[in-house]
């Protein structure tokens, strides 16, 4: 059994005991415990269930590569899924359930998939749930996310903040081992400015595991000195519990702070993201042990043999009574030493190398510990706990030797250096025969602006694995020259073992696993091989070899050199897949940040904005901004208001507020000119003090933008964008200004903002201005498509006569800052003139019962002016505008478009909007052939019956012609193809 | 994510101040192009691996546009400078062929 012992653990308080649960179950640890500590504390070793077969899993390492122990924390509004023991610090009441099984971690009904495991094989989804097509929706999908799958996603809102911060330092270093600090003190000393980042809650990583002495002390001294003299350099920031999650493009690094992960609800952020610019990277990231191949190495009991360690000397705690080693290398025989020394039974130190005889070798049979070499495990016994190992020779084929019992198996396939951080942004990797891993190409760093190395790795991380080489390394790594000496054991070289024992048969291959949490086995990489699969890349993807939460931290070079096997073909042949940010997974809470409801984006307001809000304003999200969508009074529905704020505006005054309508200055020499390129129409010509229609299309000749224009004067143009295109259109105007024309003499400015805009609409609406006085809005002085500066009502204001309902209607502009008082007064002198304000709905089905086009609705990026019947807008007489050459294209010129019509239903319904009509036939894709849709769709109470606008094939020229729409129900709506516009064809009303 | 110095105002931008606007140096063909010229100029880009002259605005800052050239296999910015040129100027070219003496020229 797993278990504390009496003595020892560098990390732990026992005087400061922890109770906590795992599924309901009570258990106490001490604080300084993982929760993976402490569930081995209480000789909890079965934590979970593996995705696809149910496999009974355990824990495997002590750091962020723990591909198993995946449990789920916390409850309610705080509950997470997937979340790593090995790297969850232990605080009172932390409530732990584990995953993926049902209904039971016990009594698992899903296990029957590991008894089915030779009929899922790698590619198993691929070849299975092809036929018959249907079956996958319906059949094979529901099922599958039923049985795999590991947590489940959190139902209640989260409860905990986020925020973001950045830093910036002269040298970054992530990773606070020995290499680390070593690395931070030569360049702190340097006068850089340095930052370092370690993904625990505490420095130095392994060296003191590993019982290092560096210059002449123990490893923790050395790592106490060290820290306190970087804490008093003012140049040196030090922050723990922060993990170095990505590199990017020139020098860009990403971090994730833990900050109240063990003090939940303590009202601090939960987590922070660290969006750091550092000028060079040292990435000292440590490396990871490999397991080693063999036959039931995922039964709980089977560790990594560095973990056991781990959890020996810092948290007291033997995964084991009697633990067989067994490795390829010398640096699993501390473990078997360690074991011993803390009292624990270590049987047999199984070597896979015809000989051991380095120093750690010879010392472990000195202490009478039983080492055999060639040799290696046939198969681990036990279901949910290992129960002994079967021994066989390593050269063979597995024929059993010899039976030894144990209740746990520390192995070790040898050291593979953290290369995700050298990798992320392009640095290359070079495989080395001598320690059998990848390790960073010194030579083809990941480059910044300069064309010059953004990252170093320093210490394990770039494949030192001895302390000394670690020191010296790290040291170089950061410039500087005089490293101190460490005392280190000679050590043997690794070899090279892929699988154990080497003549494995397909029965023990298949229950060899690579990839833990995603249920990879060595022989579905294999069978992977034989079925084609030569990349890397492919057999990632095929197998889902690496494809899980670890991204197969601890599976990828033991993967890809069991394929590198199966094809023949040398390990950097065969190559490493790519390694994507971020190391360990990031929470989307801290990517969001503070980022979230009211300020999830900003929000743009009208100077009315609070008004409307008085006023029981339906908003409708427009851009940024917030337009009242309608008004509803008290009982109304939406629909409702909108039908009384068209029939108001129709028979008494309706007042819009139209400050979001997009506003630009064009103003200079050249100005004229340049609007006869950007619109399709003539503005030039256009007389000061008039107001002129115009429409915008993009290069290929679609139509982008429309609005009124006004001449200001001899220089000067408005021109009035759509309220959500103000931005673009600007961006789009100075694209042209700057990178085409740049030799033409013109301003532009967005002055959107600026002016709060009125638009008072209906028959009433000269009555209303006249009662606010102050200027002479007749007819006569001011006749349609005009404009006049003046007052009104004591408001310095720009009138225009310019109508998107029909009406008689006036926009007034004043001064943003005076838009709220002018609403106000003219909503007080339109009272007895029965004004009311109306919203955006009710806009849309004025001007769709003018048909008028609106941008978005009668245009989706395909359309061109011609299409919309709009082709009085375009000039004739210019030689170029922006998106005339894209319009003569043969296709957009052709007569066979779909064209803009009015449709009216024979029965007075309303079309359902972006219906489409059916043609007879089918296309290339056994799709029906259509012949239209629905672009407009409104119930007009002008009317009294639904109207919309729509483009259909050929339509101006099929008049009266009845086609038919689709309904969502299935049936079909008749309608009639018929002009436009439905409400005053001659315009009498707006022009009065 | 990248950091492009504004030639207009100085600053060292991050690529969040920035708005990318494409391949620099097209030729526009209005009416009277033929149908080979238009498509060239409005679809076909060159997308190298390598030496890449780019459009980008500082939209968060100065407003103005410029080029880049960089390369994008390995990040390197060789210079950049105002987009109110047809061809880049003459000692971003030097600066391009210091670094890469095998270059073929912007065309």
């Amino acid at each position: 059994m797993s278990t504390r012992l009496s003595c020892g653990g560098r990390l732990i308080d026992r005087r400061a005991p922890r109770d906590f649960s795992f599924n309901g179950k009570k258990m106490r640890g001490f604080l300084g415990d993982t929760l993976a500590s402490a569930l081995l504390a209480n000789d909890q070793m079965l934590v979970g269930r593996s995705f696809k077969y149910h496999r009974p899993r355990g824990i495997v390492a002590a750091g962020p590569e723990e591909p198993n122990a995946l449990v789920g924390l916390g409850v309610g509004s705080r509950f997470e899924p997937n979340q790593r023991v090995t790297t969850t610090e232990l605080f009172q009441g932390l409530t732990a359930t584990s995953q993926n099984h049902w209904p039971s971690l016990e009594y698992d009904v899903g296990v029957v998939n590991n008894y089915a495991a030779r009929f899922l094989p790698g590619g198993f989804y691929y070849k299975t749930f092809i036929h018959p097509r249907f079956a996958w929706k319906h059949v094979f999908e529901p099922i599958i996310r039923r049985s795999a799958g590991l947590g489940k996603a959190p139902i209640d809102r989260d409860a905990d903040r986020y925020e973001q911060a950045y830093d910036f330092a002269d040298v970054l270093v992530i990773g606070g081992g020995v290499a680390g600090l070593q690395a931070a003190l030569v360049a702190g000393r340097s006068g850089a400015r340095v930052l370092v980042l370690e993904q625990t809650a505490h420095w130095g990583g392994r060296a003191p595991v590993d019982e290092a002495e560096i210059g002449g002390l123990t490893a923790d001294e050395w790592i106490r000195n060290a820290v306190e003299a970087l804490e008093g350099m003012q140049n040196v920031t030090l922050r723990l519990r922060t993990m170095g999650a990505g590199v990017y493009d020139h020098g860009y690094v990403l971090a994730e702070e833990r900050i109240a992960d063990h003090t939940p609800a303590d009202g601090r952020p939960r987590k922070r993201l660290w969006r750091i610019r550092a000028a060079k990277v040292i990435a000292a990231q440590g490396a990871i042990e490999r397991p080693l191949s063999f036959a039931g190495n995922d039964v709980p009991g089977v560790m990594l043999a560095g973990s056991v360690r781990d959890f020996v000397v810092n948290h007291a705690v033997a995964p084991g009574d009697r633990t067989v080693v067994v490795t390829n290398n010398d640096d699993a025989y501390r473990t078997a030493i360690l074991l011993v020394e803390a009292g624990l039974s270590v049987p047999v130190v199984l070597d896979a190398r015809a000989a051991a005889d380095g120093e750690l070798p010879r010392r472990a049979r000195a202490m009478g510990i039983r080492v055999e070499t060639g040799r290696g495990i046939a198969s681990v016994k036990g279901g949910k706990r290992v129960t002994g190992v079967a021994v066989c020779a390593q050269a063979g084929q597995g024929a059993v030797l010899e039976t030894i019992a144990c209740d746990s198996v520390a192995m070790s396939g040898g050291w593979s250096p953290i290369v995700h951080l050298w990798s992320h942004c392009g640095g290359k990797l070079i495989w080395d025969e001598v320690n059998a891993h990848f390790r960073p190409d010194p030579d083809r760093p990941p480059t910044g602006q300069d064309g010059q190395g953004i990252v170093v790795t320093a210490g394990s991380a770039s494949g030192a694995l001895t302390t000394d080489a670690v020191l010296r390394d790290a040291t170089n790594a950061a410039g500087g020259t005089d490293a101190p000496e460490a005392a280190v054991p000679q050590e043997a070289p690794v070899a090279a073992i892929w699988v154990m024992p080497q003549g494995a048969g397909p029965e023990l291959r298949a229950k060899m696993w690579l990839d833990y949490q995603n249920d990879v086995k060595v022989s579905d990489v294999q069978l992977a091989a034989r079925e084609g699969y030569t990349s890397v890349e492919h057999t990632k993807r095929y197998t889902t070899l690496g494809m899980a939460t670890d991204q197969g931290k601890l599976s990828n070079i033991n993967g890809l050199a069991v394929l590198s096997q199966a094809l023949s073909i040398d390990i950097p042949q065969v190559g490493t897949t790519t390694f994507r940010p971020p190391y360990t997974p990031v929470t989307l809470g801290a990517l969001a940040g503070e980022a979230r409801d009211d300020i999830f984006q900003p929000l743009r307001r009208t100077p009315m904005h609070e008004w409307h809000e008085a006023h029981d304003v339906e908003w409708e999200p427009v851009g940024l901004w917030r337009r009242p969508y309608c008004y509803r009074r008290p009982g109304e529905t939406s629909h409702q208001a909108v039908m009384r704020e068209v029939s108001n505006t129709r028979t008494n005054v309706g007042l819009l507020d139209a400050s979001t309508l997009g506003k630009i200055i064009v103003k200079g020499p050249d100005a004229g000119k340049f609007l006869d390129m950007l619109y399709t129409g003539m503005m030039s010509t256009l007389p000061v003090g008039k107001c002129r229609y115009g429409l915008m299309c993009n290069e290929q000749g679609f139509l982008s933008d429309d609005g009124v224009v006004a001449r200001i004067d001899e220089e000067t143009w408005l021109c009035h964008t759509t309220s959500g295109g103000a931005d673009r259109i600007h961006a789009w105007m100075e694209d042209w200004l700057q990178c085409e024309w740049w030799d033409w003499q013109v301003f532009t400015a967005n002055v959107t903002e600026q002016y709060a805009q009125v638009a008072v609409v209906g028959p009433n609406a000269r009555k209303l201005l006249e009662k606010l006085g102050g200027m002479d809005v007749s007819k006569e002085t001011l006749p349609f498509m005009q404009w006049q500066d003046g007052t009104l009502g004591g408001f310095r204001a720009r009138v225009y006569r310019i109508s998107f309902s029909g009406e008689l209607s006036y926009e007034i502009a004043v001064p943003a800052n005076e838009g709220r008082a002018f609403w106000d007064a003219c909503v007080a002198v339109g009272a007895e003139l029965g004004a009311m304000p109306y919203g955006t709905e009710c806009l849309h089905v004025m001007r769709a019962e003018k048909g008028f086009i609106m941008i978005g609705d009668e245009t989706d990026g395909t359309v061109i002016p011609q299409d919309l019947n709009l082709g009085w807008a375009i000039s004739k007489k210019k030689a170029d505008y922006l998106g005339k050459r894209g319009q003569e294209r043969a296709f957009l010129a052709s007569p066979d478009r779909w064209k803009l019509v009015g449709l009216e239903t024979l029965d007075g319904s309303v079309l359902e909007d972006g219906a489409y009509a059916p043609a007879e036939g089918l296309n290339a894709n056994g799709q029906r052939n259509t012949q239209g849709r629905v672009t407009s769709t409104y119930f007009s109470p002008t009317l009294g019956r639904g109207i919309a606008m729509g483009l259909v094939l050929r339509g101006p020229d099929r008049m009266g012609e009845v086609v038919e729409f689709t309904k969502l129900d299935g049936s079909l709506a008749k309608a009639k193809i018929v002009d436009q516009v439905f409400y005053d064809k001659e315009g009498a009303k707006q022009d009065v | 994510m990248l950091i492009l110095e504004c030639p207009h105002c100085g600053i060292r931008a991050e690529e969040t101040e920035l708005a990318p606007g494409g391949e620099a140096h097209l030729k526009r063909f209005g009416p009277g192009s033929s149908d080979q010229e238009f498509e060239d100029y409005m679809f076909a880009r060159k997308n190298p691996k390598g030496v890449h002259f780019e459009r980008w605005r500082h939209a968060y800052g100065c407003g103005k546009w410029f080029i880049a050239a960089r390369c994008t296999a390995t990040l390197e910015v060789f210079g950049t400078y105002p987009a109110q040129t047809a061809a880049p100027p003459q000692h971003i070219i030097d600066a391009v062929k210091t670094r890469r003496p095998g270059w073929e020229g912007y065309k």
